[in-house]
């Protein structure tokens, strides 16, 4: 979330959508709740199904699933034909006022400009700024432009038109691009009839109405938009929509997704992705040869219109990088060294989630270690994860339940003679559940909030850490002995906890934050933190080796004044919901990020009665409410922008270069498995970026083939995931598994609910009983009358039900396809293509 | 469910003056169900089980997503979920939590015959007392929102105490403290008659229910739980909630003015019976017929 659970309290507008907060969030539904009764806030909620969200919304639109893009972009046409946009944030806080270079082509066809169909990637050259000052009234010359910099680089000195009349400003671009997305076109792919797309488009957008800067909206999403083949490119249309309103960095607005577990921020903030460390820092390619061609790579350098200011904050890339890696290897990452960079791992490719499962597929992945997740279950195409199992030579699972992957073998479909074929060998390891174990959780609001175990794991249950740490130990006592291909890095890896076998998590915690390792002075503050003591913030690192931190962003959770991720503070003096004192934030403690945008050009609030920081111009400094996201001694005449993280200091409505795998602005493609063609252009009706799997089990259906069903899947507020199956209580609220299917389609198929049915995609078939019900309705999409179904995920083959043998002993996730979207590399649960008949 | 620290306003079929009366002085509890904000995650549900004890039950799919089809004797507090479309044309989604509504003129209460076994504090709570239950079942009928349930293996009659047991204590119910969205209040009647009013005003004023209003139906003589809908004039929408529900007019006549004629009878008959006694004499069995019947 760029904002936080507590402060959508403060929105006027609420724009719920790829999210099913009521359902999945229950106790977070509160706030705009909260927002409802106390501001008369209105919510819009978009969704394939009436959800619990839409019954208590003012707005409800039925949309068909992974069609979100066309819906956004009608929104983002909306607010440039009628002014609703917000224009002085936009022209001083975004690059709507850049001049992109000449040779950009805008996807009429459905591509870019540089795509090579050999190898469906893009070339990104032109997808970059023009260099050279202020081209206001400037004519547009014809011609291909200058040719960029190898390999190619933003420009220090941006050019740019304040007017944003020049041709080739983001804005003009944006404008035109985005022309194609009238409210015809989005009932065309979106099946949302056009009345009722204008209506939510004016009701939204209505916060901006008459040059209204004081009001805020918020656009609330979860896995609805990323689970999709252009997932990232969805959440990049609501930023661009919240950009263009104005509605970034301030209180009450903002993007904000909502993690769907107790600690994913967490993991993702970890480093629980192939191709990040710690604190978002890029793991390194095999061309990073040595440190210096890595931080040269990886540390951008600031691009800007030249009267305008530039923090630049990953500019600091290289005292993060140092420190992390004298976190990770101590005393062996010495300057001489390279600070011991040769011993990270280096990608060579994506080793993301699908890819992991198609490795082991096609043998090449040996083993797999499965803590706190069920592979098998949450698939995608989960008969492909089953058989990837059974190639492998063995399998841990860490577990509280038995599961769907730690029993792999008895997927219905395995005959007995079969069972005896699977030579893998699977160790199953007792873990401890969530209350068992203490730690900190971060929540979808950034906070890091520590929590203690309630009661010890019963009979040999271990904790995760102590789990882990046996099996390092044990790893590295076998390099010890027997040496190795490269022991360094396992040999020279900081253990120092006072139990090495099972470290405590406050041991850890307060190691991820960092410490100096020598004196470290700060001549600006005149202040002097000691060697061994515990560093306040991230502005303390160095890379000169005098620091370590296992995470720059996490660096002030647990300082010298003690842990502030286990502060209780209930004090909210601003009123904003801000609780300063309570748990901690990253980054440093910031509730709202690029908070600088609350404010106007001169540095006050554009709406005084929700002000979280400000410029005093008696102190020369930014204060507030809020922690200050930026410079604080930055004068606002200095023009720095808001947006600190980005090299050009503004928020992005076009991502230059490398940003997006697929595409500078966002453009509609139609999921894998779709009923119709792009209506924006037939012959290009796919993300061309999105990957497919090309095994024999990786296959797909189209209408032609009896598959003119859309499916969806989903998850409901009485069970967590694949978990509480095994709860008599949630068991008891929804006893079995469901698929829920229009009223309208129920009685062409003459089908009652309740009567057993049979889903089947082009990999898979899931049974069970069938929800008829009047929430879903069948659409018009692009002239053809389509019905959606829904299935929620929580059941398979082992659990209360299933072992009573009342269901169909088979997965959600076995009909979906491992399709994945090329800048997260999710993959397409969302919206696949199906056929139903009665079981 | 008996409870020391409230106070006994009336006491079923019981004779003479309530003991304990004017002891105490708690105030008229009330609950407050916003239907408007509920989300049907069934907290309260589970809340309500686990507060009061109960074993987790064997449930079945019924094309819904209502945990089961009524409350149960063992299950008191039960969300009830319903897809309705407006007469023009407006599609939604109701959520009502069911429960006992602690009616002020409490029909069960009227139409029970067992001395003690159901209770009206003077807070306004209407509590079923199991031991003294006979298990006649008569509270069923006089319940005009179909409430309370018979137990057919301890032949008892079970409802929701609106934590009668928690409350007596200064805690709110266990519903109320569950609630993540805050659609549940708890306080005085007159706070939460007072907050339902203001939120149903500002639903008319603010939102497109422009028929919202509070269910505090005045047919039994107000709730001590009441409702804010989105349609004031529709409650049946919500699951089967009675528009203007009253203590059956058969239970009112045979505990009101036909309770002498009651009292008549079983008079009437208690003489008849010694009448016949003191003419007749005890009756003579024939030896001869019981032997040839065994």
């Amino acid at each position: 979330m760029t904002n936080g659970w507590i402060d959508i309290k403060n929105t006027d507008m609420m724009l719920i959508m790829g999210g099913n907060p009521a359902e999945n969030h229950p106790c977070g539904f509160k706030w705009p709740i909260e927002a409802k009764r106390n501001r008369n806030a209105k919510m819009i909620v978009v969704d394939p199904r009436f959800t619990r969200t839409a019954a208590t919304a003012d707005l409800f639109v039925q949309l068909r699933t992974g069609t979100d893009i066309a819906f956004l972009g009608g929104l983002i046409r909306y607010v440039m034909e009628n002014n609703r946009i917000a224009k002085d944030y936009l022209v001083q806080y975004t690059n709507a006022a850049f001049i992109v270079r000449k040779g950009f082509k805008l996807p009429e066809d459905g591509l870019y400009s540089g795509f090579d169909a050999a190898t469906h990637t893009y070339d990104k050259a032109t997808w970059n700024y023009e260099e050279g000052g202020d081209l206001k009234g400037k004519p547009d010359t014809p011609g291909d432009g200058a040719p960029s910099a190898n390999p190619p680089a933003l420009p220090a000195d941006v050019a740019y038109d304040l007017t944003l009349e020049h041709p080739r400003t983001v804005f003009q671009l944006l404008r035109k691009h985005f022309s194609r997305y009238t409210p015809e076109m989005v009932e065309r792919i979106t099946g949302v009839p056009k009345d009722q797309f204008l209506k939510a488009a004016d009701l939204f957008t209505s916060i901006r109405k008459d040059g209204d800067t004081k009001k805020v909206g918020t656009i609330i999403y979860a896995v609805g938009w990323t689970q999709h083949s252009s997932g990232t490119q969805t959440i990049r249309t609501a930023a661009m929509l919240q950009l263009l309103l104005g509605n970034v960095g301030r209180a009450g607005g903002g993007v904000n997704a909502l993690r769907g577990h107790s600690n994913i921020q967490g993991a993702t903030d970890m480093a629980g992705v192939f191709d990040l460390l710690p604190g978002y820092l890029k793991v390194p390619t095999m061309a990073d040869v040595d440190l210096k061609t890595y931080l040269t790579r990886i540390t951008p350098k600031a691009a800007k219109p030249g009267p305008w200011n530039s923090f630049n904050y990953w500019s600091n890339t290289p005292k993060f990088a140092v420190s992390l890696l004298k976190a990770l290897y101590g005393e062996h990452a010495r300057k001489e060294n390279d600070w011991a960079f040769h011993y990270l791992p280096k990608i060579d490719r994506r080793y993301s989630w699908a890819e992991i499962w198609d490795d082991m597929y096609r043998g090449h992945v040996k083993g797999l270690l499965a803590f706190g997740m069920n592979g098998v279950a949450i698939g995608p195409n989960s008969s492909k994860n089953i058989d990837a199992l059974k190639k492998a030579d063995w399998l841990v699972v860490c577990e509280i339940y038995p599961d769907e992957t730690s029993e792999f073998w008895k997927s219905p479909g395995i005959t007995t003679d079969e069972m005896k074929q699977i030579q893998t060998t699977v160790y199953r390891l007792p873990g401890a559940g969530f209350a068992e174990k203490d730690g900190t959780f971060v929540n979808s609001a950034r906070w890091l909030q520590w929590k203690n175990a309630a009661l010890p794991p019963p009979g040999l249950a271990r904790l995760d850490q102590e789990i882990l740490a046996r099996i390092f130990l044990k790893v590295r006592e076998l390099y010890q002995k027997e040496g190795g291909k490269f022991p360094d890095p396992v040999l020279h890896a900081t253990w120092n906890y006072t139990d090495p076998h099972n470290p405590s998590l406050a041991e850890i915690a307060k190691e991820i934050n960092g410490r100096a390792l020598a004196d470290v002075t700060d001549p600006k503050l005149n202040q002097t933190i000691k060697a061994g003591q515990q560093l306040p913030g991230f502005a303390w690192l160095r890379d000169d080796g005098s620091t370590s931190s296992g995470n720059w962003i996490f660096c002030g959770s647990w300082t010298e004044a003690g842990a502030q991720i286990q502060r209780r503070g209930t004090e909210d003096p601003s009123g904003l919901g801000i609780y300063p004192n309570w748990a901690w934030s990253w980054p440093a403690n910031r509730r709202v990020l690029y908070n600088r945008a609350s404010c106007d050009l001169s540095g006050k609030p554009w709406d005084p009665d929700r002000a979280q920081v400000w410029w005093n111009e008696a102190q020369q400094k930014w204060v507030g409410n809020d922690v200050p996201d930026f410079k604080p001694d930055s004068p606002p005449k200095d023009h720095m922008g808001p947006f600190i993280m980005n090299p050009e200091g503004i928020g992005r409505l076009f991502v230059p270069l490398a940003g997006m795998a697929d595409g500078p602005f966002p453009e509609h493609y139609e999921p894998t498995e779709s009923p119709i063609d792009n209506p924006l252009h037939p012959q290009q009706t796919h993300n061309p970026l999105a990957k497919r799997f090309s095994t024999p089990l990786d296959k797909f259906g189209s209408p032609a083939e009896g598959y003119n069903i859309i499916c969806t899947t989903y998850r409901l507020t009485e069970h967590y995931h694949y978990w509480t199956k095994n709860n008599p209580m949630n068991v008891q609220l929804v006893p079995e598994p469901f698929v829920e299917i229009p009223a309208e389609l129920a009685d062409e198929m003459g089908l009652r609910g309740g009567e057993k049915i049979k889903v089947t995609s082009a990999r898979g078939h899931y049974l069970a009983k069938a929800m008829v019900t009047r929430r879903i309705k069948s659409m018009i999409v692009d002239g053809k009358k389509t019905y959606q179904i829904g299935i929620p995920i929580h059941w398979g083959y082992r659990g209360i039900a299933e072992d009573a043998g009342k269901t169909g002993l088979t997965t959600a996730n076995q009909l979906s396809p491992a399709v994945t979207d090329p800048n997260a590399y999710t993959p397409e649960f969302k919206g696949f293509l199906v056929k139903i008949e009665r079981a | 469910m008996s409870n020391g620290p409230l106070e006994i306003k009336a006491i079923s079929g019981h004779a003479g003056p309530v003991p304990g009366r004017d002891t105490s002085r708690d105030y008229d509890v009330c609950k407050l169900v916003d239907v408007t904000t509920c989300i049907g995650c069934k907290a309260c549900e589970v809340a309500c089980l686990e507060w009061n004890g109960y074993p987790f039950r064997e449930t079945v799919f019924d094309n819904t997503y209502q945990t089961m089809p009524d409350l149960a004797w063992n299950y008191y507090n039960l969300i009830r979920f319903n897809e309705h479309t407006a007469s023009d044309g407006t599609f939604s989604w109701l959520m009502r939590k069911d429960q006992c509504m602690h009616c002020a003129d409490p029909g069960c209460l009227r139409a029970c015959p067992a001395d003690g076994a159901i209770v009206q504090y003077a807070n306004g709570i209407v509590d079923f007392q199991q031991e003294n239950c006979i298990g006649c079942q008569y509270c069923v009928t006089g319940c005009p929102f179909n409430i309370p349930k018979f137990n057919p293996e301890t032949k008892k009659v079970h409802k929701c105490t609106l934590c009668s047991d928690r409350v007596g204590v200064g805690l709110e119910p266990a519903c109320i403290k569950a609630c993540p969205t805050g659609c549940l209040h708890f306080g005085s009647k007159d706070d939460m008659k007072d907050l339902a009013g203001r939120r149903a005003q500002q639903l008319r004023e603010h939102t497109a229910h422009t028929n919202a209003g509070v269910y505090d139906p005045p047919g039994v003589g107000g709730t001590h739980v009441i409702y804010v809908l989105h349609d004031i004039s529709n409650p049946e929408a919500y699951g089967g909630l009675p528009a203007n529900p009253r203590v059956p007019w058969t239970v009112k006549l045979w505990k009101g003015p036909l309770k002498w004629l009651g009292n008549l009878a079983m008079f009437g008959g208690l003489l008849g019976v010694t009448l016949h006694y003191l003419r007749f004499g005890p009756k003579q069995v024939k030896e001869d017929h019981a032997e040839g019947k065994s």
